[in-house]
């Protein structure tokens, strides 16, 4: 285990990926994630629980390959909120924890009882990250998102595209990974102050103000210039207009669907390219400037074309890098899990134990620490699989206890 | 907004850490992170100044080193010195800064630093609270940690370009805006600084971070890698949605004014059919909507199960007129009336606005998302992207717009006790003046 943060312990209602995704972060540098999940609803707070992908087809709420992958080296416990005695195991949870973590809807914890003014009740330095669509205030305060609309609404979607087309927006929820990745920080920021001065804090994060703050600089080009994106030929994502740079794109490779990313930041690596293509296209008059590229970017990227779809896309990044080219293949899951000898190397496929899926392979992370690194080796939680831990050795609950409370269904 | 009231210091959470930053265009916004956050960040520059200053776009497309967007957007709330760090003279005062900081932040080149005599492991002796978060390409040591790569090329290796595009495989697969692949890598590495800190704050020592953009973007591409790691199946780019092994449904309308909606998860519950076809009826279009009696048949049934909806046809029906009905609803509205109209209905949908259009919505602006920040030589202030967090106590804030070429030379050799001598080589050029 990671002796980063091992002093720290979190309180942790986070689900899918927005929130899971942080606590998993932390957790992999030795934070105890104390993950509470709802006996009635089976976990199903967490639509990830018993979702696809499944490894080797076996199903169940315990069997999700996607919540395996977001919770490793978490400590999973149940907990109806609905009894007092499920909310008075809570309030003692809450007054030995540092930190608790939420993504629900606005208003759901507080609706639970266990809003901020109710957790600092119980503990005054308490840290409350609650991290959702569009924050705890404001007229979209109750509007519903997941990752796909906090992109669409905060310009990240637009701006993914080429001309004359819809938009291409993220093949992915980019906006769940990085809401964690904000909410992981906002955790630390806070805990740093909290170290500092003895105060906690809430902290009401809105994922679509996080993605609003990634529109580069072209939100710039617009508050200062008065230049929208929302104009004829753009957006035009392949292409480089901050910093300008020609040629830049994605090219067709030999074989189905593949293709070669490349750029030319300046004229010695235009004048390299031009050495690896070996035509004399490559070193025509036209093109000898970034401004003579600009103006026929159309044809040059046609040439290019031409020149990249015979060759196989690994080879012509290989000869391009070999010369100075920023280049590099489009590469697929299979291609940079199992044959990318970077990760690889790195190791960031750690395998974890799971107690009903066995062997599994997870993401790791894309940082080393030299004194205190991550550990990822235990997987996710099945439903309810630490609460003779956590109730029995953290909150001190007897075993006979424990019973009763089963029974009665409070856990 | 009651709980996040409570007045306290006030101070920003990392006010008094201090921060050397020595990074390009791959690792400024690391340090804007932690600038904005409230750390004392001293950017060193060349003394021609940074390459990013040469970026586009410029204040009114005129191309000067005080004018580029770029520069001004990744420095914010820093202060910013310059120093030849080619020369002997320039390095001393380059370790001096880093003795007395918390954190370095750096983007050179792997090797570069160490043949300079002032990478971490020359610095840390001297100062073993030190944090220093290494980014580059690759990562510090391995294959590939020599080779050249812009946003693009990480992106593209990374696995997130396979995944975002079109439906149409003769289209290539695409980028995405904004550089995301530098932020993605700025991201960890902020993160990673944020740990080492809380480490420390704990009575851990300091210590070298590696941070790879090569491989923060692979773990940031969500079941791109899972479906992957756990069925061995690979996911293929369709417009506007997910990647996905295999076909889904598109979630993208063009409204009446042209603009695109994202609707979200398609319709699949009685109730939801029911509220369709209520605003139809609304709009008074039931009669040039075909698929009316489907709607209303499905409203009074059971919900379509995604997992029988292969074989069940008339779920497929059902599903498809839910659908037909979004595009058709789409067709009459303006996208802002839709989007608004569709929430309120409880449908998660999602107006696509292009970057601008985000300041302008009384949402972000209700939420204080836009701020003013002050030009002070322009004698102007212009519109920026504001906090992407709300701290209850100690308030995100741009403290500053983004330095002037050499503009904290004389504060920051004042700081370090710099003798006139020494406070010369911080221009880089004997006492000149970079203003």
């Amino acid at each position: 285990m990671s002796a980063a943060l091992s002093h720290l312990r979190i309180c942790d209602f986070t689900g899918q990926l927005a929130g899971a995704g942080a606590t998993k972060f932390l957790a992999a540098f030795g934070a105890q994630v104390i993950r509470i999940e709802d006996p009635v609803l089976e976990g199903r707070w967490d639509v990830l629980r018993g979702a696809p992908p499944f490894k080797d087809e076996r199903r169940g709420i315990n069997l999700g390959g996607a919540f395996n992958n977001h919770n490793v080296e978490k400590l999973g416990i149940t907990l109806n909120l609905r009894t007092e005695r499920g909310r008075e195991l809570l309030r003692r949870l809450v007054a030995v924890s540092d930190v608790v973590t939420e993504n629900f809807s606005a208003g759901v914890l507080e609706r639970l009882g266990f809003g901020y003014a109710q957790l600092r009740a119980i503990k005054p330095d308490v840290i409350y990250v609650s991290n959702c669509g569009f924050g705890h205030s404001g007229p979209y305060r109750d509007y519903k998102t997941w990752g796909p609309i906090v992109q669409a609404v905060s310009g990240l979607t637009f701006s993914s595209g080429l001309p004359e087309e819809p938009p291409a927006g993220w093949g992915y929820s980019y906006m769940d990974h990085t809401a964690a990745y904000y909410m992981a920080m906002a955790v630390l920021l806070a805990l740093h102050h909290r170290a500092r001065t003895g105060e906690g804090q809430h902290v009401d994060m809105a994922a679509t103000e996080a993605a609003a703050s990634l529109n580069g600089p072209a939100l710039l080009d617009y508050t200062v210039n008065g230049r929208p994106l929302r104009r004829p030929g753009q957006p035009h994502s392949n292409r480089s207009q901050f910093p300008q740079m020609a040629p830049h794109g994605i090219y067709p490779a030999r074989g189905e669907d593949n293709w070669l990313a490349l750029s030319c930041r300046n004229e010695g690596e235009w004048a390299a390219l031009g050495r690896v293509v070996g035509k004399p296209w490559a070193t025509a008059e036209r093109f000898a400037t970034l401004e003579g590229r600009l103006r026929a970017e159309d044809a040059l990227d046609t040439l290019l074309g031409a020149w990249s779809e015979e060759l196989d896309m690994f080879e012509s990044a290989r000869a391009l890098r070999a010369a100075g080219v920023p280049a590099s293949a489009v590469q697929r899951p299979q291609q940079r899990i199992d044959e990318d000898a970077n990760t690889a190397a790195w190791g960031l496929w750690p395998s974890v134990r799971h107690a009903e899926m066995g062997e599994v392979r997870v993401d790791g992370l894309p940082v080393h620490l030299s004194e205190t690194d991550w550990s990822i080796r235990r997987g996710a939680p099945c439903l309810g699989q630490d609460n003779a831990f956590v109730f029995g050795e953290i909150l001190g609950v007897g075993d006979s206890e424990l019973a009763q409370l089963r029974a009665d269904g409070v856990i | 907004m009651a709980s996040a009231e409570t007045k306290g210091t006030g101070e920003a959470p990392l006010s008094g850490l201090r921060v050397v930053e020595l990074c390009d265009e791959k690792g400024a916004f690391a340090g804007k992170l932690l600038a904005d956050a409230g750390a004392d960040v001293v950017k060193v520059e060349p003394p021609a100044g940074d390459a990013t200053r040469d970026y586009e776009p410029f204040l009114e497309d005129q191309a000067e080193k005080e004018r580029s967007l770029w520069w001004w957007l990744y420095n914010t709330s820093k202060r910013g010195v310059t120093l030849d760090l080619a020369q002997t003279a320039g390095r001393e005062v380059f370790r001096r800064l880093v003795a007395r900081a918390d954190v370095v932040v750096e983007s050179q080149p792997p090797g570069r630093l160490a043949a300079w005599g002032i990478d971490y492991a020359d610095l840390c002796g001297s100062n073993p609270a030190l944090i220093w978060a290494s980014i580059t390409p690759f990562g510090r040591t391995g294959p590939e940690s020599q080779e050249a790569a812009t946003d693009l090329t990480i992106l593209a290796g990374g696995g997130i370009a396979w995944m975002n595009g079109y439906d149409d495989h003769a289209l290539p697969p695409v980028r995405g805006g904004g550089n995301q692949g530098y932020h993605t890598g700025c991201h960890y590495a902020a993160m990673a600084v944020l740990v080492a800190l809380a480490h420390r704050d704990a009575g851990g020592p300091g210590q070298f971070i590696d941070v790879n953009m090569h491989a923060a973007a692979n773990v940031t591409t969500e079941a791109g890698s899972y479906d992957w790691l756990v069925k061995r199946r690979e996911v293929q780019r369709q417009t506007g949605r997910h990647a996905a092994y295999r076909p889904t449904m598109s979630t993208q309308v063009r409204c009446a004014d042209g603009v695109w909606v994202n609707t979200g998860i398609a319709p699949r519950r009685p109730q939801e059919f029911q509220v369709m076809y209520d605003w139809i009826a609304e709009l008074g279009k039931l009669e040039e909507f075909p698929e009316a009696a489907i709607l209303e048949v499905a409203g009074q049934g059971g919900e379509v199960m995604l997992g029988r909806l292969e074989e069940d046809e008339e779920m497929q029906a059902k599903f498809a007129a839910a659908r037909e009905a979004v595009v058709f609803i789409a067709g009459q509205l303006p996208a802002e009336t839709f989007f608004h109209e569709g929430q309120r209905r409880g449908f998660q949908m999602g107006i696509i606005y292009a970057p601008e259009e985000v300041l302008e919505d009384g949402h972000f602006q209700a939420r204080g998302f836009p701020v003013e920040v002050e030009h002070p030589e322009l004698g102007r202030s212009f519109r920026y992207p504001g906090a992407p967090w709300k701290f209850g106590r100690s308030p995100w804030r741009i403290r500053r717009r983004a330095p002037l070429l050499g503009e904290h030379n004389a504060e920051v050799s004042r700081e370090l006790g710099l003798s006139r001598e020494e406070a010369s080589e911080v221009n880089g050029s004997r006492g000149e003046s970079r203003r």
